[in-house]
């Protein structure tokens, strides 16, 4: 999986250049599995890239690659804001989204990013499901409370978490209204490799004790042009995923591109819980017209169950 | 004729300071024993402290919707009986009532002490503790957290000070008459607190000057710090805490918990110091009084503060209401026993003369301290429970809430400590202002006593 989500060298080294630093490969690396205790800063250790190859590096230049990407992450990319449009007529409870995004961020079963909830808003309105995601909104109820900045709101919209400053005081979790935020109550899932990773505050992994995590809209695989784990895994077609100031989402399925404005206007889009004020980034579009069949089975549907079972 | 009232003055003098100043240097058995209790409850709960250190959070029932449990709860119960301190000394001394004077010492200690463990009880509910300092290298202060922070320590350094100040004159006391009595270290620690004290009209004149500042200063910063406290909850927008009551609600909550918190230590100090001539049935039923006023006033933000949502019945709000209300809802039970004795039964009982007395206002004290704790887990926990959206795909426990033993047992031995701490100060310093009493008596006080 790591490997996967590595940034490639041209990025990496374009960002490099941007802050003015030239190490080469060093830069490609964010999976440092190798630094032994007993180099000295000047060391050279072998990294590998994201396409496999292994380079050699001086350690504190390394040391450094924290440091630019935790500046990195929280500027964000310059000119965009990230907006999601989940079209609920779609949506049948496949839960890829889910799967794919806990493995992206080695999260727990219970621990959702991404949580796909049976709906129902009146007794004679029927079931729908509703995939939610943190909502990153304009005006977000939990970057306000942090009393250590831990979690911001970039520019391009995108709320992130720092996992390297949280103090777990988890004012957040009470203050987010669609409960988007988890908390790694005791030691996080780690994967292999992970506890020597440097850590990417754009995919927050490795996951720490004690700290929050949550949805960061795949904020590094943004970076590289990619859509996110949750929209690529889609099999239903139901994210698009865009730039607002472009006016342009693509289904995450189909690779289709619309104007985001034409999408919302004709199929009636709307936002959850708008009453609150929050602002969101993340838009629905009514469950009107299913393409399928919505019947919520308990047993079938119970992901804890599937999870120990290892259907997921 | 002079000679006469200087010996009388001699004379009430020493019956003072031998009621006053024979607790510090006697230890008996049932304090030993009380001692020992609080020091074993603390290092049980330093070991349970150090199993969640070492494993996390995950070792309480808090899960990712309930995520403020009985820690935060005890954070705003500490918070608010440590108001009291404010209430006694700052509003019912500024508005020269003189029966506060052999009791406003026992509520600063208690302010203190309790104000004190907030700030542990804090720490204890952070997920990341080693990381604390990040409040001041990174603290933001458009966070209610910081404000409570700054407020909280303002509140610690000004109860010190109105703590240590009115003291002077009784530590020059104990400097002068005490030499022989105390072990040398205890005895040098008192003259160096009594800071050259020897009780010049000039020094009177400076002490009543500050103390008169700080009296007035502590007003807005009590208010302050229970408001912001509030405001963690309030500042949110769940049903339950989305309110604007919820400063005022706290305030006077807080005094009910802080006049609790009073009668109880009032009841208990007087008995095993012996203090009947100091502390008496008058002072009780002054204090009982004062209760059943705070107490009616917190009864008026109460019935604001649910029936108001309860005619409306919004949804998010009559599910709140509901599991409260309800004795078939989660929390039924326990609230309308909390709202039974932590406020309407003391407020009847307080009605009548004959329960403002010592040994009545002790249990209805004890019922005030526990009813308010649980108060605050009400105030707490449903609302969490509670989310604007449906808590699914989670294991079962993460839509309950029932506090672990390791949860219950770090919580205990916060309080513990609190008490632990008011026993130490009223232990090694007098628990009753002998300058003030003597002052009362009509001693003449500005002299080197």
């Amino acid at each position: 999986m790591s490997q996967n989500i590595t940034p490639d060298v041209t990025s990496r080294r374009n960002f490099l250049k941007k802050f003015g630093i030239t190490v080469g490969a060093a830069g490609a690396v964010t999976s440092l599995g190798f630094l032994s205790a007993c180099s000295t800063d000047d060391e050279m250790v072998n990294v590998l890239t994201s396409d496999g190859q292994t380079v050699q590096v001086k350690k504190s230049e390394l040391k450094v690659n924290l440091e630019k990407m935790q500046v990195q992450g929280r500027e964000g990319i310059e000119g965009k804001k990230f907006v999601m449009v989940i079209d609920l007529a779609q949506c049948k409870n496949a839960r890829k989204c889910m799967a794919a995004c806990q493995g992206a961020h080695h999260l727990k079963p219970e621990q959702h990013h991404i949580n796909v909830l049976q709906m129902e808003n009146d007794d004679r309105t029927g079931f729908y499901f509703q995939p939610k995601p943190c909502q990153h909104c304009d005006n977000p109820p939990c970057t306000k409370v942090c009393p250590v900045d831990a979690t911001f709101k970039r520019q391009d919209g995108i709320v992130l978490i720092d996992n390297e400053r949280c103090i777990g005081c988890r004012f957040c979790i009470a203050a987010c209204p669609y409960s988007a935020r988890v908390f790694n109550w005791s030691e996080p899932k780690y994967v292999e490799g992970d506890e020597n990773k440097v850590y990417d505050i754009e995919l927050n992994v490795p996951q720490k004790k004690g700290t929050i995590s949550k949805c960061l809209f795949s904020a590094d695989r943004l970076r590289i042009g990619k859509l996110p784990y949750c929209v690529s895994a889609c099999e239903n077609g139901v994210y698009w995923f865009g730039d607002a100031n472009e006016d342009a989402v693509t289904n995450g399925t189909s690779k289709e591109t619309v104007r985001l404005s034409t999408l919302l206007e004709e199929k009636g889009g709307y936002t959850l819980l708008p009453e609150l004020g929050t602002k969101p980034s993340v838009y629905y579009l009514p469950p009107k017209d299913r393409l399928f069949k919505y019947q919520y089975d308990e047993e079938k549907d119970d992901w804890m169950k599937n999870h120990e079972e290892g259907k997921v | 004729m002079s000679e006469i009232i200087k010996q009388t003055d001699d004379v009430i003098m020493e019956k003072i300071r031998k009621d006053l100043l024979t607790p510090l240097t006697t230890f008996p058995l049932g304090f030993k024993i009380w001692v020992a209790a609080l020091l074993t409850m603390i290092a049980l709960a330093a070991w349970a402290y150090t199993i969640q250190f070492n494993q996390g959070l995950g070792v309480t029932a808090m899960r990712d919707y309930v995520s403020w449990g009985i820690y935060i709860a005890s954070f705003v119960f500490f918070v608010a009986t440590a108001l009291v301190g404010m209430l006694i000394s700052a509003v019912v001394g500024l508005l020269g009532q003189k029966w506060i004077i052999p009791i406003s010492r026992i509520a600063e200690m208690i302010a203190l002490a309790f104000v004190m463990m907030a700030g542990v009880a804090i720490v204890v509910d952070m997920g990341r503790p080693d990381r604390v300092l990040n409040l001041l290298f990174h603290g933001r202060f458009s966070s209610p957290i910081i404000w409570d922070v700054t407020v909280v320590n303002v509140y610690i350094v000004i109860s010190i000070l109105l703590l240590f100040l009115p003291m002077l004159p009784d530590l020059g006391i104990i400097r002068n008459h005490m030499k022989k009595d105390l072990p040398k270290w205890q005895w040098q620690m008192y003259n160096i607190l009594s800071l050259g004290w020897v009780g010049t009209p000039g020094q009177y004149k400076i002490l009543h000057r500050t103390l008169r500042v700080l009296l007035i200063l502590i007003v807005p910063v009590a208010l302050a710090i229970h408001t912001v406290t509030s405001w963690l909850s309030a500042l949110t927008l769940r049903a339950g805490w989305d309110s604007t009551i919820f400063g005022p609600y706290y305030v006077t909550g807080a005094f009910v918990a802080g006049s609790g918190a009073v009668l109880v230590a009032m009841y208990f100090i007087r008995r095993a110091y012996k203090l009947e001539d100091y502390i008496t049935d008058f002072h009780f039923d002054k204090m009982g009084k004062l209760m059943v006023l705070v107490a009616l006033v917190y009864l008026y933000f109460n019935l604001n503060e649910f029936l108001v949502p309860a005619y409306k019945m919004k949804t998010a709000d009559a599910h709140h209401i509901h599991t409260l209300f309800s004795l078939h809802g989660e929390y039924g039970v326990m609230f309308w026993l909390t709202q039974t004795f932590g406020l309407i039964l003391p407020i009847i009982l307080g009605f009548f003369k004959r329960f403002r007395k010592p040994f009545p206002m002790m249990l209805i004290g004890v019922s005030l301290v526990i009813g308010a704790w649980f108060k605050r887990v009400i105030i707490v926990v449903p609302t969490l429970i509670h989310a604007h959206l449906p808590i699914q795909n989670v294991p079962e426990s993460f839509k309950v809430y029932d506090p672990t033993g390791i949860e219950i047992t770090i919580t205990l031995g916060v309080m513990a400590m609190a008490m632990l701490i008011v026993t130490i100060l009223a232990k090694i310093f007098p628990v009753i202002s002998l300058w003030e009493i003597a002052e009362e008596k009509g001693v003449d006080i500005k002299k080197n006593l």
